[in-house]
């Protein structure tokens, strides 16, 4: 198999180039790691303040920037800093004042991606800024590969461990809060478990377009499947399918990959919205289906 | 099996000088009294009385503004509570049976996996609530009174002692009204206390022995017959209305001798 892939001239990137195969290991840990949160940001009906929270690790990477150049673990220790800082003050606000959650995190994200884009024209130049903002999925090195493989297997166990709790976080908030103690763990926990993969997604993917791989398939696989845990795996599998694609069309259509694997997931999403079972047109064609009871 | 422990007659919840509200803006006044474990209470009573707020701050979800509730014995995780506007998301893709499993939190809570005999559990709770064959359907795809049936069905699996039910039968059809009333009569049976807030007072004359008139403060509480009675009912809306003329109503104690 392998060797008909690697004679097949579509594939054979993977098989040239080392920056191919760490561009798709990369992706590969994002998809495992990062798509299943994004899957729980949709069903928390806070995509939305994924993006935000994208936006709001730029100030701690810009810091670790501007201490120590582009090293990984100066920005990533940065980012990580910044983002739980404004999930626990955007969240801090929403349950202690008349702010609600949203406009809590708009105000903090706002706040914090305004420093970072300060603290990078200080020192950086706009090649810097581009890399920041839009990552570099075809320079990872082994530490970035071994940060973005961390970060995925904490991801995988986190979310086994507390499945259900995230689930009935996600679905009824307050009958968790009525029969169970550990509900704040849960919010909070999905907060940390949020921003160590936008943190690793920055790494890959940058800021703008790091919640894209999150965001995107489970927007897809929702059009597909309607039960919480095959909509975790598909949602991850189409994150697979969409960068792989991602990648082979930067590299034969020399494009940007970042943005190329972004809309190539754009791309399933709409095809799923066109064909997929729970989406619109498909609702409209079976209109006369219906249950047997 | 069951979890009641409370012995029948013995006060479960006790209020003391009990006001509660909102934003310091008292909604209820000045409750005294015991609700006996095993009752069987109806709080009625015309919009904005209190009765939710009432409610609410029997499951431990409202501070007192002034007095206090005593739980005998009774943490609050312990309370079943169907409220009027659940924060479910009904979008969520969870099917009918993840969904009432979810009963079983206090047995097998976030992290034990559903055994066998909790499985024969979930199901029996769905065929005792007529959703037999539907367990696998996405609970966005439920009418409101399935939804509304898989929700005690929920209830049942709590196993809980004591039952808070806030206006359970808004917006569902006669024949679920008469199969979710048959779950809480067997409810009481068994010994657990419900208490539930209610608007049809035909139904809670027929289903309710004890009821609680509350017009932002009791009115009246005691044997249904008595407390529904025109006077009662006619000085809570004047009461509600912000009418009252300061006469003490017929029964206004609000402690079980009273009845």
């Amino acid at each position: 198999m392998s060797e008909f892939l690697s004679t097949w001239p579509p594939f054979s990137p993977f098989f040239e180039f080392a920056f191919m195969r760490r561009a798709l290991a990369g992706c590969l840990a994002l998809s495992l790691g990062a798509t299943p949160i994004g899957v729980f940001l949709m069903l928390r009906r806070m995509s939305l303040a994924g993006d935000a929270m994208s936006h709001a690790i730029l100030p701690g990477a810009a810091i670790g920037y501007l201490v120590a150049g582009l090293s990984l673990p100066a920005m990533t220790l940065g980012g990580l800093a910044a983002g739980l800082a404004v999930a626990l003050l955007a969240g801090g606000v929403a349950r202690n004042t008349v702010i609600r959650e949203d406009t809590s995190l708009a105000t903090f994200y706002l706040l914090s991606l305004s420093a970072g884009v300060l603290l990078i024209s200080l020192r950086g130049s706009s090649v810097d800024l581009l890399h920041v903002l839009f990552g570099s999925v075809l320079a990872l090195d082994d530490p970035a590969l071994l940060l973005l493989g961390a970060f995925a297997s904490l991801s995988i166990i986190a979310l086994a461990i507390g499945l259900r709790l995230f689930v009935l976080e996600a679905c009824d908030p307050s009958f968790l809060a009525r029969i169970s103690r550990l509900s704040p763990l849960a919010h909070y926990g999905f907060m940390v478990l949020l921003v160590l993969n936008l943190v690793a997604g920055f790494h890959a993917l940058g800021t703008l377009m790091a919640v894209g791989i999150m965001i995107l398939p489970a927007a897809a696989a929702r059009l597909w499947v309607g039960n919480v845990g095959p909509l975790l795996l598909l949602a991850s599998g189409i994150a697979i399918a969409g960068s792989l694609a991602g990648l082979l069309l930067s590299y034969h259509a020399d494009l940007p990959a970042g943005p190329a694997i972004v809309l190539t997931l754009g791309a399933t999403y709409l095809l799923s919205l066109a064909v997929g079972p729970l989406g619109p047109l498909a609702s409209r064609w079976r209109s006369g289906w219906h249950f047997e009871r | 099996m069951s979890r009641v422990a409370c012995p029948q007659g013995a006060a479960l919840l006790r209020f003391d000088n009990l006001t509660l509200g909102y934003n310091r803006h008292p909604a209820v006044h000045h409750l005294q009294g015991e609700i006996a474990g095993g009752s069987l209470l109806a709080i009625v009573g015309p919009n904005g009385a209190g009765k939710s707020t009432l409610l609410k701050a029997i499951a431990g979800e409202l501070r007192p503004l002034q007095g206090r509730i005593e739980r005998y014995g009774l943490d609050r995780r312990q309370i079943a509570y169907l409220t009027q506007q659940a924060t479910l998301d009904q979008t969520f893709p969870i099917v009918v049976h993840d969904f009432v499993a979810m009963g079983l939190w206090r047995e097998i809570g976030a992290f034990l996996g559903l055994g066998s005999e909790h499985r024969r559990r979930v199901h029996a709770a769905i065929e005792r609530v007529g959703l037999h064959g539907l367990e696998r359907r996405p609970i966005g795809a439920l009418s409101g009174g399935q939804l509304q049936r898989a929700l005690f069905a929920r209830v049942l699996l709590q196993d809980a002692p004591l039952v808070l039910l806030d206006e359970p039968y808004g917006a569902i059809d006669a024949a679920s009204v008469r199969d979710l009333a048959a779950l809480v009569r067997q409810w009481h049976d068994e010994g657990r206390t419900v208490i539930a807030v209610l608007h049809d007072l035909a139904h809670v004359r027929q289903e309710y022995p004890e009821t609680l008139l509350l017009a932002r403060e009791a009115v009246a509480r005691g044997e249904t017959t008595s407390v529904l009675s025109p006077a009662n009912l006619q000085r809570a809306r004047q009461l509600a209305e912000g009418h009252g003329d300061g006469t003490p109503a017929a029964v206004c104690r609000v402690d079980r001798d009273a009845a």
